[in-house]
């Protein structure tokens, strides 16, 4: 059995690259994603959970950056807001963002992009009330959410449509 | 707002996980989920010298029905549970409670036996674990003990589990025929902690209420039934008159602090408020 250690030595994919770094037990996800493979659009705000900007994919699934060590991530593949965006598996949601003024400031936008794309592949076809639910956990100081809600909304309409339901 | 330094171990089984606590007793934590306690130890509430990861242990995930009873395994992170078919089927009341626990992103990371362990008191599985009855499962070095949930939970954040003793599971009684249940919870914001919730679970056989078992959360130090109101629920019709006449008794039974969303007379209001929706909901209250 090994020992408990202030650093720990991981191994994870980040945007499908193989990265390999030593790092102290106590640095989170977030941090390390940030300040180690400067990937600096998964956004810092609360460090507690709360907030949701730094919302990063780990093994496909939406989790908080901040409440999880990067200890906890070896072996994992772990996608950011730059993955997303350079596979243009996103593309339509930023789009729409743009369309109807969904940002000012753009602290939340990542991590609302990211959430919303989870939220659009396990229910294709949500509610606004749904929607809104789904997007408690993500902070938007500026716009009120309501474009926000229009952009994911249209986004879903669109694929339904083309989806022919 | 970082967490302080610790040292860090990930255990590949039960018996590493417990030598690890063995080894450094209370300056050890269990990090599972992390939900609670990152924050916790970003806050520099808690700064435990050594946090155990049960993360990678196997076999203490996953929901087994058995003849009697639902295994919930301490690992089991809060997504699996909320699409559990075998959750939905035979413990509706823990699959109604689900949603309300944070955010998705959240409950993709959080875990069944954290939120137990931790003890918060306005958490609600552990509401759901007194009104179903449920035993929590513990390891330690001298083997396995049961607790029942009535006996496990102890006070603010604080339970059963001793030093060096590692939460690996719990079972849920199947519902016998004629049960039902209900889960309510009021906050500001969805996904915020209750300010009142409840979880409820009884016989409604003949329309009739019976061996009714109400818990409430985020009302007290921790999660508790309101024994003078099910006393008097005890045999009453299931009619909105019936159930108008008992509330008053939570009066009694509950004694909400004020906080900062609510007077304790708010508080004591809503919860009220919940427990006659509850009642409503569960069978034929006309």
């Amino acid at each position: 059995m090994k020992a408990a250690t202030e650093t720990v030595e991981i191994s994870l994919t980040v945007n499908g690259e193989r990265v390999k770094r030593s790092v102290p037990a106590r640095l989170n996800l977030a941090d390390f994603l940030r300040n180690e493979l400067e990937l600096t659009g998964t956004h810092v705000g609360c460090e507690h959970g709360v907030c949701g900007a730094c919302t990063v994919r780990v093994d496909g699934e939406i989790v908080r950056g901040c409440l999880m060590f990067a200890a906890q991530a070896d072996g994992c593949k772990v996608d950011t807001i730059e993955g997303l965006s350079d596979s243009r598996e996103i593309e339509e949601l930023q789009s729409a963002f743009v369309l109807t003024n969904a940002l000012q400031c753009g602290f939340c936008t990542p991590g609302i992009l990211i959430a919303a794309q989870a939220l659009l592949r396990d229910q294709p076809n949500p509610s606004r009330e749904r929607i809104r639910e789904y997007l408690s956990g993500n902070y938007c100081r500026c716009t009120g959410y309501q474009a926000i809600v229009d952009a994911i909304e249209a986004v879903a309409k669109a694929r339904q449509a083309r989806s022919g339901r | 707002m970082k967490a302080p330094r610790f040292a860090y171990a990930r255990p590949a089984n039960i018996a590493e996980a417990l030598a690890l606590l063995a080894e450094h007793k209370d300056e050890a934590r269990v990090l599972a989920g992390g939900q609670s306690l990152v924050p916790m130890l970003n806050f520099r509430v808690a700064a435990p010298k050594v946090l155990v990861d049960i993360n990678r242990i196997a076999g203490l995930s996953g929901i087994k029905v058995a003849k009697n009873h639902v295994r919930i395994g301490a690992l089991t992170r809060h997504v699996e549970i909320e699409r559990s078919a075998d959750v939905a089927r035979h413990l509706p009341l823990v699959a109604a409670a689900m949603p309300h626990i944070a955010h998705p992103a959240i409950r993709n990371r959080g875990t069944f036996g954290g939120s137990c362990a931790l003890g918060d008191p306005a958490a609600e599985l552990p509401a759901c674990a007194l009104a179903l009855g449920a035993t929590f499962v513990v390891a330690g070095k001298k083997g396995e003990r049961r607790i029942a949930a009535q006996d496990f939970f102890k006070g603010l954040y604080a339970t059963a589990l001793k030093a060096g003793e590692l939460l690996v599971a719990a079972e849920f009684p199947l519902p016998k025929p004629g049960y039902a249940s209900a889960f309510g919870e009021l906050a500001r914001r969805h996904g915020d902690y209750a300010m009142v919730g409840l979880a409820a679970h009884g016989s409604t056989q003949g329309k009739k209420f019976s061996d009714m078992r109400v818990a409430f959360f985020g009302v007290g130090d921790r999660p508790a039934r309101a024994a003078q109101f099910e006393r008097a629920l005890e045999g009453q019709p299931a009619t909105q008159k019936a159930v108008d006449a008992v509330l008053p008794k939570l009066d009694a039974d509950l004694e909400p602090r004020s906080d900062l969303h609510a007077s304790a007379a708010t508080k004591l209001h809503l919860a009220k408020v919940l427990a006659g929706r509850a009642l409503k909901q569960m069978e034929g209250v006309s």
